[in-house]
């Protein structure tokens, strides 16, 4: 049953994967690439829990938590960026 | 027991899988940008809440329990309201239109400060 439930959440994050994607394509403004871009980040967060669960070892959390600040920190910088005109003053 | 557990893992992988396909449902379909901070800053949040409280269930049912998925969900649940906040302070500095609103220039509302410049204004 755990098999099934974790090919099912697979699908839909590879899905959530392909949506965020597709904004982060098509735009329109800066900013939505840069949310677009941050959902990724949290979406390829989860995808490393579920894998870690998938082989059952605990390395995968050192991964997601380092997706997971520098996605953080790549979204800050972008809208500093973009709400100043400069990253760091 | 752990027959329970394992039901309550697969559930809460398969509700958490779900809610964060939806938040990036909202991302592709909502029609103006500030909808659409609504799905990745909250479903996904919650989704990936989920997953990671699956899988501390998963480990501590094998005795293998650890801390590593309380910092993520915590560092998660911390950075992901302040990155949406800056995400909407950028918005609204550069002018993006609200739904019903056909541009920058129909803006209209208590804070539109039209005399503001707009480089680099100190806050």
């Amino acid at each position: 049953m755990l098999t099934v439930a974790l090919d099912v959440a697979s699908v839909l994050l590879a899905g959530a994967l392909l949506l965020a994607g597709w904004r982060l394509l098509r735009g329109p403004d800066p900013l939505d690439r840069a949310l677009a871009l941050d959902t990724l980040y949290v979406n390829a967060t989860a995808l490393l829990v579920l894998y870690g669960v998938r082989l059952g070892t605990g390395h995968f959390y050192e991964a997601a938590l380092i997706v997971a600040i520098l996605g953080f920190l790549g979204t800050a910088a972008i809208a500093k960026y973009l709400l100043r005109g400069d990253v760091a003053e | 027991m752990s027959g329970f557990v394992e039901v309550l893992v697969a559930v809460l992988i398969v509700a958490g899988a779900a809610f964060a396909f939806l938040g990036s449902l909202g991302l592709a379909r909502f029609p103006d940008f500030y909808m659409r901070l609504h799905g990745p800053s909250k479903a996904t949040t919650l989704g990936i809440g989920c997953l990671l409280l699956a899988s501390l269930a998963h480990f501590a049912l094998r005795g293998e329990a650890s801390l590593h998925e309380v910092l993520i969900t915590l560092f998660v649940s911390l950075t992901t309201p302040v990155s949406a906040h800056l995400l909407a302070r950028a918005a609204r500095h550069r002018r993006l239109p609200a739904r019903g609103e056909s541009g920058p220039a129909a803006r209209v509302d208590a804070t539109a400060r039209p005399d503001a410049p707009s480089g680099n204004a100190p806050r």
